[in-house]
């Protein structure tokens, strides 16, 4: 498998009142073609940096993003990418917020033409019912599905997810993980996504990677060499238990903190 | 649904039919004199009487009143764009546009008047302009600058143009900000033209219909020209609240 996503020495620094603040240092990371990874690591350490530097929304300081054997310099129509806040757009019905991405990325496809592809996906969200309706009348978990919905509509090699479930309630979120399977079986997409809940980066990835504390370094990865789509009880599974505990311990570390578990530090698969 | 509708309609006009009344009823009682306090009933005389000027200079207060929104629009909006997306041209235009907006407009119309001699539609325009733009220019600076990230980057990370983000995000996202502005600006180009019309009177505008009640101590025509006054100022609030219906609609979330 090649690689989709290559992040090869990335250092980036903001510049502040106080001087430059660094936020990422050294990072690599990399993400095979069709895959799923999963970025854990303390608040403010740089994750939402590193999807707007992937998106081409910035640029790091050093080191270089490659996509698709291609580097990174301006955006490109071939990302997709979804938020914490779905940001749908209230003058839009769900089917045009949905359809947005094909007036930019394929302005010349017919109308009926855009118009299908948007309501086949808001079908397989189980959306259909709610094409025609405003954002303001669907509740928090159903707008999340249809920004998921925009963020793929235009078949993008990756999907960048940043904390897209995390203002959402536990069963609804759980709903949401059994969709992002229940996606990835149907779309080609290879997905990136931020998250601060363990059970989820676990349950949705193939690897996971803890990054440190600011400025944030790879601090460890896990590989979950699993096949999808997933029961939701895989993450009772003593195996998924473990990997939770492994991962616990990492983000203590990450925050400066013993780990929980003693003896748990040096783990065989520390990061390279 | 009739029935409300109906209620929408009559609530107002029986309203508007007692406040007459009482008017009326209170100049009889307190036995004011016409020069004191006009009674409706003496104002509906001087109304037809004077109708086709009240027509007439009606109609220049209204059009010389929308033309100098309509600039203050564009004007306003242009400038508001600029200091929505630059915070250098931000840093540099507020403090000039609220020293600009603190001048009182009754001052500036000599000045005005003095300096384009003559050129009384325009005189009037303007003064309508410069007391309206502020409101609109700030509003629709405020909406493009409180664009939470996000909603650019929606579009942004699949490399569309600026114009393009504008166009779809921005300015839609900016409307229901803009039309409250759009509302205050309106009151207040109005209240420009008549400012023009009255301070300096140039034989157009219902201010001067006002002033000439003034000179020939008509007190009726005076109580007239101050209700035409109110009537094109509804009308203009009205037009800019069926605009907003109709492009910001979106934006009201009260159950239908
Ligand atoms: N545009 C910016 N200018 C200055 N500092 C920033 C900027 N964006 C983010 N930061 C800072 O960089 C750090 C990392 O931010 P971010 O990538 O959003 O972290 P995370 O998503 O992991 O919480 C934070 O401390 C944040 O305050
Ligand atoms: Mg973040």
């Amino acid at each position: 498998m090649t690689n989709l996503i290559e992040i090869k020495g990335v250092t980036h620094a903001y510049p502040t009142a106080d001087g430059p603040l660094p936020v990422l240092d050294d990072l690599n990371i990399s993400i095979p073609e069709g895959s799923f990874c999963a970025v854990v690591g303390p608040s403010g350490c740089g994750k939402s940096t590193l999807t707007r530097l992937i998106a081409g929304l910035m640029f790091p300081d050093k080191g270089e993003v490659w996509l698709h054997g291609e580097r990174v310099r301006s955006p490109r129509s071939t990302v997709g990418m979804a938020f914490q806040n779905p940001v749908l757009l209230e003058w839009r019905t769900i089917l045009q917020n949905v359809m947005l991405p094909l007036e930019i990325v394929a302005p010349r496809m017919p109308r009926a033409q855009k118009e299908d592809r948007a309501r086949s996906l808001l079908a397989l969200v189980g959306l259909e019912g709610f094409a025609d309706k405003r954002p303001s009348e669907l509740s928090g978990g159903m707008r999340q599905r249809a920004s998921l919905c925009r963020a793929i509509v235009h078949k993008p090699e990756i999907l960048i997810m940043d904390e897209p479930f995390g203002a959402l309630d536990a069963f609804t979120r759980e709903d949401l993980w059994q969709l992002m399977h229940k996606l990835r079986a149907e779309e080609p997409f290879t997905a990136l996504l931020i998250t601060h809940d363990l059970r989820e980066s676990v349950y949705l990835a193939d690897q996971v990677i803890v990054l440190s504390g600011r400025p944030a370094r790879t601090q460890y990865r896990l590989d979950i060499p699993l096949p999808g789509p997933r029961p939701l009880s895989m993450i009772y599974t003593p195996q998924a238990v473990e990997w939770l505990a492994i991962l616990r311990d990492q983000i203590e570390i990450a925050q400066g903190r013993a780990p929980v578990r003693s003896g748990a530090v040096q783990s065989q698969e520390a990061a390279q | 649904m009739k029935m409300q509708n109906a209620r929408k309609v009559m609530v107002p006009l029986a309203a508007i039919a007692i406040f007459l009344l009482a008017w009326e009823w209170l100049v009889w009682f307190m036995g004011w004199p016409r020069y004191k306090m006009a009674a409706p009933s003496d104002i509906w005389p001087a109304f037809w009487r004077f109708r086709h000027m009240f027509l007439e200079y009606g109609w220049q207060t209204l059009w010389r009143t929308v033309a100098g929104l309509g600039l203050a629009v564009v004007v306003g909006t242009a400038f508001g764009m600029l200091m929505g997306f630059s915070r250098t041209l931000r840093d540099a235009f507020y403090p000039l546009l609220v020293g600009f907006n603190a001048v009182p407009k009754a001052t500036v119309v000599p000045v005005i008047a003095l300096m384009f001699v003559g050129q009384h539609d325009f005189n009037t325009i303007l003064i309508a302009f410069m007391i309206s733009f502020f409101p609109i220019s700030v509003s629709v600076a405020i909406g493009l600058s409180t664009l939470e990230p996000e909603y650019r980057d929606i579009l942004r990370s699949l490399g569309a143009s600026k114009f393009t983000i504008f166009w779809k995000i921005a300015l839609p996202k900016t409307l229901p900000e803009f039309f409250g502005a759009l509302k205050v600006a309106a009151t207040l180009a109005f209240i420009g033209t008549n400012l023009m019309e009255i301070v300096e009177p140039h034989g157009r505008g219902l201010g001067h219909l006002f002033d000439s009640g003034k000179i020939s101590a008509d007190y009726p025509l005076m109580f007239a020209v101050l209700i035409a006054l109110a009537f094109l100022g509804i009308l203009l609030y009205y037009a800019v609240v069926v605009l907003e219906r109709i492009f910001a609609g979106w934006a009201d979330r009260s159950p239908a």
